[in-house]
Parts: C-alpha cells; sequence; structure tokens
C-alpha cells in the first residue's frame, strides 16, 4: 500500500514540476539555511579554539594581587626573579617557567617610528607561549646574564620598521637605548580577541629591568604545564609554593591569580556556540515558514483535485488510501526539499567557509536532523489537507468543477 | 466467485487483503444481482425536505442491460448513486448479490466498489494530464497488482474498445469519444459485475453514441457484465433488454424496447470501431 502511494505520489509530483518545486523552496531554503549557520559555527568554534592553543593552550599566566582590574594590583608585592628560580625548582610538573615584565615604547629605526610593548623575559617564554623563530636566533645565556642590548622582534615590528628587509643584525633605538635584533618571530596572526600577537619586541629581563623601568619586579609569570600533567595539581602546587614564598596566612586570601587558558578558551568557545544556536533557531523558523508552505498548497491541491479524489473514491479507494495517498505526497515533497537543501548547503557552506576563511566543518548529525525534519514537516503540515481529502463525499467530489 | 465465503460475507468481514476483500463482497447464493427494496431518500429536513426517491422496488439479474430513463428530477441520478454504493437509501433496502450494502461501512463499500462495480460517466471523469493507460491502471492500482500485470490488463483493455496506439496520450489530446473509450476500458478493466453508466452519451454526438453503445452492448453481451445506463435519448435506451422509467422518485412502469433502427444498426456491429476513429 506504501508503495503504491509511494507510485501515485511520484506521479502527481512529476505531472506539476514547477508547482512541485516552488512548493519546496520554502524547505529547500530553511534546510540550506539551518545546516549553513551550523556548520559555519561549528567552523568558527574551531578556529577559536585553535587560535587560543596557538597560545599555549597549557599555559598558565600569573599575576599579583587578585583581580585583573585598574588599580587592584597595586598593593600586592611583584614577584621577583627568585620567585622563578623556586617554581622552575620545586614545581616539576612545569615545563617552562619564563618571568615577563613590560613596557610600552617606542622603537625607531631610521625614519620610521612605531609604539610597541617591550616585553623583558627569557628563552622559556618561546616555549610557554609557543612561539617559533622565523630567522635568527634565541638569547644567549651571557646576554640573559649579564643583560645585554639585543631584542628578538614580532612579525608586525618588522613590518613597520624594516618592510621587507632583513632585521637581523640591524638596530633599533628604544628611548635611549639602542639594541641589537637578532631573532625575528614567527608570525601568528591576530589572536581571536583581535589582538594583533606579533606586535611585540622581547629583551632579556635583566635589561628591561635595569636600563629601561630600573627596578627589580616581575609583573607576570608565564608557566607551561607539561604535557598528560593534571592542569588542576599543578595550579595547586604553584599556589602553595607562592602562598608560602609571599608568607599568606592559611586563612588570608591570596594575593595574586593563577589563570588557566581554559577558562578563555571555553568562554571564546561558548559564546560562538551560543551565537551558533542562535542563528541555527532563526534558520529553522524558515522551515516552520516551508512547512505552512506546504501545506498551503496540499490544501489548495486538495481543492483543485477534488474531482480526481471523487473518481479515485468512485473506483473503489478507501479513506486510508486516499490519506496515505496525499500525506505520502506531502512527505515526499518535503523529504526531497530536505535533500534539495542539503546539497544547497554543502554547496553554499563550502563557498562561505572558504570566503571568511573558516574552518570547513561537516557534522552528520546535523544534516540527518535536518533531513528528518523536513520530512516531519511534510507528515505534520500534509495531515490536514490528507483528511479532508480522505473525508471527501465521492458524489459531491464528482460533481466538482 | 466464492460462495463458499459467504457466511464471512457481511459488515464484519475481513479486509485483511484481496482474497479477504473478495470474500467480503462475494455473492449470498440464489439473489439477485441487484434487489432495490422500497428506498427511499429524502434530502434536507421538515418542510424543506426533498423527496428524492419515494419508494423503488427495482430488481435486476446478472447480464442484463438495463436503461433506465425520465425526466430531470426523477430521481434516476439518485438512483444510480445508490446502486454504485456511493449513497445510502434514507429508507428501504439494497441488497447487492444478497449482501445488505446499507450495514457496510464506509470502507466496505469503497471494497464493494473495487470489486464488483465499474463507472462510466457523462463527463468522462478522466485525470488530466495522466496518460490513457495511467488512466486504465489507475483501479488496478488499488487492486495491488504488480506493475508489469497492471499495464498488461490495462493495455488490453484499451484494445478491447478499440484504442491500441492511444496508450501515452492525455485525455486532452483525445476526442470525446475516445476518453469515453478511455474511461469505458478502466470500467471494464477489473472485471466487474456491474457497469453504471450515466448518460456515457451525453457529450457526443449520435455517431460515437452509438459506438459507445455498441462497445457497452459487446460487455454485456461478450463478458456477460450488468450493464445500468441512465439514458435520455431512446435510440440509446434501444441497445437495452429492458428500460425503467422514472418519474417523480418512483418507478412508472417498464418496458421491452421498441425494435427501432438504432437496435437493428446496432445488432449489425458489434466489433471496436479501429484506433483514431473517434477522434474529431
Amino acid at each position: 500500500m506504501l508503495g503504491n502511494s509511494l507510485l501515485l505520489a511520484i506521479r502527481e509530483i512529476r505531472r506539476n514540476v514547477l508547482r512541485s518545486f516552488l512548493t519546496i523552496l520554502g524547505i529547500v531554503i530553511g534546510v540550506a539555511a539551518v545546516i549553513v549557520m551550523v556548520t559555519l559555527g561549528q567552523g568558527a568554534t574551531a578556529q577559536v579554539k585553535t587560535q587560543i592553543e596557538s597560545l599555549g593552550s597549557n599555559l598558565l599566566i600569573v599575576r599579583p594581587g587578585q583581580r585583573m582590574g585598574p588599580g587592584m594590583s597595586a598593593d600586592a608585592a611583584r614577584f621577583t626573579l627568585a620567585d622563578v628560580t623556586a617554581l622552575r625548582r620545586e614545581v616539576p610538573s612545569l615545563a617552562a617557567v619564563a618571568p615577563g615584565t613590560s613596557q610600552s615604547m617606542t622603537a625607531i629605526v631610521g625614519n620610521e617610528n612605531w609604539s610597541t610593548t617591550v616585553t623583558g623575559t627569557d628563552n622559556a617564554y618561546l616555549l610557554a607561549r609557543n612561539w617559533t623563530l622565523a630567522a635568527g636566533r634565541a638569547f644567549k645565556d651571557g646576554e640573559l646574564r649579564a643583560g645585554k642590548a639585543v631584542c628578538i622582534i614580532g612579525a608586525t615590528v618588522r613590518k613597520e620598521l624594516f618592510g621587507a628587509q632583513n632585521p637581523i643584525d640591524q638596530r633599533v633605538r628604544l628611548k635611549n637605548l639602542s639594541c641589537e635584533i637578532v631573532g625575528l618571530l614567527q608570525d601568528k596572526g591576530q589572536s581571536s580577541m583581535g589582538m594583533d600577537q606579533d606586535d611585540l619586541v622581547l629583551m632579556p629581563i635583566r635589561t628591561v629591568q635595569r636600563r629601561i623601568k630600573g627596578d627589580q619586579d616581575v609583573d607576570v609569570i608565564y608557566l607551561s604545564v607539561r604535557a598528560g600533567r593534571s592542569m588542576d595539581r599543578t595550579i595547586a602546587d604553584v599556589e602553595r609554593l607562592l602562598r608560602e614564598r609571599r608568607h599568606i596566612g592559611p586563612f588570608d586570601e591570596d594575593d595574586f591569580s593563577v589563570r588557566d587558558m581554559r577558562e578563555i578558551t571555553n568562554m571564546l568557545a561558548g559564546t560562538t556556540t551560543v551565537l551558533t544556536s542562535l542563528l541555527g533557531a532563526v534558520a529553522s523558523v524558515s522551515l516552520l515558514v516551508g512547512g505552512i508552505g506546504i501545506m498551503n498548497i496540499m490544501l489548495v491541491s486538495v481543492t483543485e483535485r477534488t474531482r480526481e479524489i471523487g473518481i479515485r473514491l468512485a473506483i473503489g479507494a478507501r479513506e486510508d488510501e486516499v490519506l496515505l495517498q496525499f500525506l505520502v505526497e506531502a512527505v515526499v515533497l518535503s523529504s526531497f526539499g530536505g535533500l534539495l537543501g542539503i546539497l544547497l548547503a554543502l554547496g553554499t557552506s563550502l563557498l562561505l567557509a572558504g570566503m571568511l576563511g573558516v574552518p570547513f566543518i561537516l557534522d552528520g548529525g546535523i544534516i540527518a536532523l535536518a533531513f528528518l525534519f523536513s520530512a516531519a514537516v511534510g507528515i505534520v503540515f500534509g495531515w490536514v489537507p490528507a483528511r479532508r481529502a480522505a473525508r471527501l463525499d465521492p458524489i459531491e467530489a464528482l460533481r466538482h468543477e | 466467485m466464492h460462495p463458499e465465503a459467504t457466511t464471512g460475507a457481511g459488515p464484519a468481514a475481513q479486509r485483511a487483503g484481496t482474497d479477504a476483500e473478495h470474500r467480503a463482497v462475494a455473492a449470498a447464493p440464489g439473489s439477485p444481482l441487484i434487489e432495490l427494496r422500497g428506498v427511499t431518500k429524502v434530502y434536507g429536513s421538515g418542510s424543506a425536505a426533498m423527496h428524492a426517491l419515494r419508494g423503488i422496488d427495482l430488481t435486476i439479474g446478472a447480464g442484463e442491460m438495463v436503461a433506465v430513463m425520465g425526466p430531470s428530477g426523477s430521481g434516476k441520478s439518485t438512483a444510480m448513486n445508490i446502486l454504485g454504493c456511493l449513497d445510502t437509501p434514507s429508507a428501504g433496502s439494497y441488497r447487492f448479490r444478497g449482501l445488505d450494502v446499507d450495514a457496510m461501512s464506509r470502507d466496505q463499500r469503497a471494497l464493494l466498489r473495487r470489486h464488483a462495480l465499474g463507472f462510466v460517466f457523462q463527463g468522462f471523469n478522466l485525470l488530466a494530464r495522466t496518460t490513457a493507460l495511467e488512466n486504465v491502471e489507475l483501479p488496478l492500482i488499488y487492486h495491488r497488482l504488480p506493475a508489469a500485470e497492471r499495464r498488461g490488463r490495462a493495455r488490453a483493455a484499451l484494445a478491447a474498445v478499440g484504442l491500441t496506439g492511444w496508450e501515452q496520450h492525455t485525455p486532452a489530446e483525445l476526442s470525446g469519444g475516445q476518453q469515453q473509450r478511455v474511461a469505458i476500458a478502466r470500467a471494464l478493466v477489473t472485471d466487474p459485475d456491474v457497469v453504471l453508466a450515466d448518460e456515457p452519451t451525453g457529450n457526443l454526438d449520435s455517431a460515437r453514441s452509438r459506438e459507445i453503445m455498441d462497445l457497452l452492448r459487446a460487455m454485456n453481451r461478450e463478458h456477460g457484465i450488468t450493464v445500468v445506463m441512465i439514458t435520455h435519448e431512446p435510440d440509446m435506451a434501444a441497445y437495452a433488454g429492458r428500460i425503467v422509467h422514472f418519474l417523480d422518485g418512483l418507478v412508472a412502469c417498464e418496458a421491452a424496447p421498441v425494435a427501432d433502427s438504432a437496435a437493428a444498426h446496432a445488432g449489425a456491429d458489434t466489433g471496436a470501431p479501429a484506433p483514431g476513429t473517434g477522434r474529431r
């Protein structure tokens, strides 16, 4: 019986190709919109995650003071290089411990000048922050110990000051300090927060402390947890050590904070997920509209085909057979719309993913869901017209003009 | 048919498959094919009530060819709808092969129509934009026959009405006479007991009308199919073995047809017309 209904439905759809196509257009667009939104959204989420991982996914950032707000950290004591040494010695699950002290400065080369951030650190910074060198070398131990005027520059600084020229062994002037460029960092691009990660100058920390800032402070410590070690255990170890070194009583709060990049990862990924769901929900409204379109056309079709239904009833079609025929017709229409929508979505997603530079991530689940939903739309919105057709009085139907 | 199954026949009969469907509409032995007793039909109620039939008694035996005549409003169409199990009487009884049609459900009557009845309408009532072959196949789809058998039988039925070569034409591409022959093929293809024809020649000129009547009479004589037809034209009624006159919702009189030129003409020619002869 289902096979027969399928046969009749396909014959009917074939008789009215243009109208059938227009009927399902709403479903096609609805399904395509949902899949495109979700596909691009998932691509964007994946992209955000990769970008954050490029910051160093097992990165911990330790700052003095509990909060990040301006002024809040003023009364908390800075770290010292002794703290860095202690962390290196006492917490074996850390792969890298890098001190950091930063200052905004204007870098000058010839007639070019560029305002950037100078960070005093050591070679562990490269490891902790996932930097690789595009050219040149890292700092030598002697340079670090003696606080020599050498620096490693980011790709943006190189572009602004040197253009396409090779910056290695050139000199850059920072205030009254003339500094030799020994290395160039591989570019990372924009961070997911929209900051240019390549706009930086690295210098041995002692150079910055003595010759630029004139203090012994370490503003921030970057920690990289060894692969396979527990993030939470390491954070606890770091906190215990620092509390001890900073003489914090057992009932006092920390006067420093250890921040975990996973927080940021989850927050940003969460944002894109919410956005994806939101866009998907908006797109699914068009599926609903498509369903109403199918119902409308099916109702028109039942009225228009009243006589045909009369003929079918007269030659012995039962109510349930007529019902099934119209229902199957609606479901075939909407499923076909779903299939076309999926094809359209694949094409559009590929195209848009290419244009927006977002990775193309195909989710079989959402495609199956969209298809099932389109078939369900056919059942739900085909039901009323089909029942109306099945309940027609054959005599009235045959008389219908 | 299936006389052994008569006990199962009736409102409660099973309808699970085609065999069961046949059983549900199988004959009670010894009963006339069609038997109307005191059938009335009233539309509306109270003072606005319209009495279409006021008490019809009519018996039609298997193999008869009956013409129903009468002026407009005499109730002959209402009677045909009741005979065709499309409508039920307000009072009185309709027995088809001894089965009580009044007691049947809508679906059971549909099955009776499917297996035992064929319809030919004045307005042809073919599916538009559907080929002649598909139109004739339509009743067989509800018989759930395999596609090959369905197509074979439909081709044979079209051949029997002289439309070999016209299978792939849609009604719009066929003349009125050809369309009516497709309709007859559709009625014929299920091998029914009765074909009910409501003014089958009403929309055709006299030459086409005679071709159609020849076909109906050939069905009646060669296949033993009972034919009941409504007609206004005495020429067409003359093809029948028996004429029933309706007047004001009652059977006014029954008569044997007067032998006239039409009958004589028709008797000489029972072969189907060659394909295309009906084309305007």
